[in-house]
């Protein structure tokens, strides 16, 4: 903050009058990015998450999300498949091609799961 | 002519891949009138066993038959791999009519369907109500099993049958039996059987006489191929056990979408290709999915499977014949 005001001291008559203009509105900016929540696509702390399918695997195999997250399977593969959890949490519907299933988690737990139609494919959704 | 038509099937399966890697690696069959072989690879040293002595002489008019097992039809597939599967299913069953003799019967070794929808089932039925045989037997495969459990599967296609599909019927003195390892797929396995139905084989081969051909058959190969990619069957070995004691056994099964062979004792195991898009080669691909070949190459990996059964053999000759052949 110091070092931009001495910066507008020196400039010209034109440039502090656009210098005045804009660092009213520079100091918004920096309030308004301070103060918004974060935008990284791998925040764990998102309220969402996604599992994608393709090449017959589930991507990441094993997902860790806060309680309350929903979770979002994406079928990218040429081929059906489904979602199922071992234990009888949850079941998706058969997904073909581009088609979703999602769960929301609202007990911390480990909930395996796999694909009824190729079981070799098993994932795992980790929820603290 | 023989040799040149196996030369023709073996070339094509040669190129599979386009990468000119030979598939001399993979069993292979020779089965045909004259030659009767069956070659097997083990470990590198060619192998032969002469096998159906005296077929191509049809001694007794009526006791030698024959049969087309077609397997993996995907109807309602729709993919670059091949856009249209009811076409070339189309094109299986005009080869199969084009045959100078009838097939007593077809088999149907599963994945009729790509999801199991009723409309997918009806444009089967379609298709193979212009088939020369008209008495045609299925398995189902896991597509088949989507939604219902099955359940619509067996209406359809489940008369006569117990449990989620499995049967058995005698013809010409051959027994088959179709089974189902397709149902209550574990995570992280294979194919299964599962403990009622193996009850039900084993007691339904019960008192047969040791002479009698047995013919298995289901979708999922009954012997483990390559299991990273689920082609097996858990609890197959227990179900083996059980035809040990027969002089002639011939398994068929479909699932990996193209052929694959092997020969343990009297038993011999066959895959067989699929009318709707091939597969890779184990290990050859991130996955098992569906492989895109040049189109006009296409009609040289789909097939049909005819199986010739000469009464006074005691193997069945089992000829792949591609669909552009």
């Amino acid at each position: 903050m110091k070092s931009i005001t001495k910066g507008i001291n020196k400039m010209t008559k034109q440039s502090i009058w656009v210098a005045s203009l804009a660092t009213p509105a520079m100091i918004a900016v920096l309030l308004l990015l301070l103060g918004s929540p974060s935008v990284r696509a791998n925040d764990h702390s998102a309220a969402n998450a996604t599992v994608k399918i393709d090449n017959f695997v589930f991507g990441p195999q094993t997902l860790t999300v806060p309680v309350g997250t929903t979770v979002t399977w994406t079928n990218s593969d040429d081929i059906p498949h489904t979602s199922v959890s071992t234990d009888g949490v949850f079941k998706s519907k058969v997904l073909d091609t581009d088609e979703k299933f999602s769960y929301t988690f609202t007990k911390a737990g480990t909930y395996p799961y796999y694909c009824t139609i190729h079981p070799k494919m098993t994932g795992k959704v980790v929820v603290q | 002519m023989p040799d040149k038509k196996q030369d023709l099937i073996d070339q094509k399966l040669q190129d599979l891949n386009n990468d000119g890697v030979d598939r001399r690696g993979f069993l292979k069959c020779m089965a045909w009138a004259g030659t009767g072989l069956v070659w097997t690879m083990s470990g590198g040293i060619p192998v032969s066993r002469a096998f159906a002595k005296g077929y191509g002489k049809k001694a007794d008019k009526g006791a030698d038959f024959s049969f087309v097992q077609i397997s993996d039809s995907h109807i309602g597939f729709n993919k670059p791999a091949n856009p249209d599967v009811t076409a070339t299913l189309q094109t299986a069953i005009n080869k199969i009519n084009a045959m100078p003799h009838t097939p007593d019967f077809i088999i149907h070794t599963g994945d009729l369907s790509q999801l199991s929808k009723p409309s997918e089932f009806d444009t089967l039925d379609q298709v193979l109500k212009g088939a020369s045989a008209k008495q045609i037997y299925f398995v189902p495969g896991e597509h088949d099993m989507l939604s219902d459990n099955g359940e619509q599967f067996l209406q359809r296609y489940g008369k006569g049958t117990k449990g989620s599909g499995w049967s058995s019927f005698d013809h010409k003195g051959v027994h088959f039996v179709g089974l189902v390892n397709v149902a209550n797929l574990k995570a992280g396995g294979m194919g299964s059987l599962g403990h009622e139905q193996l009850e039900w084989l084993e007691d339904d081969l019960k008192g047969r006489s040791a002479s009698t051909p047995i013919v298995l058959y289901a979708h999922i190969p009954l012997w483990t191929i390559y299991p990273d990619w689920g082609w097996g069957t858990d609890d197959s070995e227990q179900a083996l056990s059980y035809v040990k004691r027969f002089g002639s056994v011939t398994v068929l099964n479909g699932h990996i979408h193209q052929i694959m062979q092997k020969i343990e004792g009297k038993v011999s195991f066959h895959t067989a290709m699929s009318t709707a898009f091939p597969q890779p080669a184990p290990g050859t691909a991130p996955s098992a999915g569906p492989m895109k070949v040049p189109a006009e190459q296409l009609q040289q990996v789909l097939g049909i499977t005819d199986v010739n059964y000469v009464v006074s053999g005691s193997s069945l000759a089992i000829v792949d014949s591609p669909l552009g052949g």
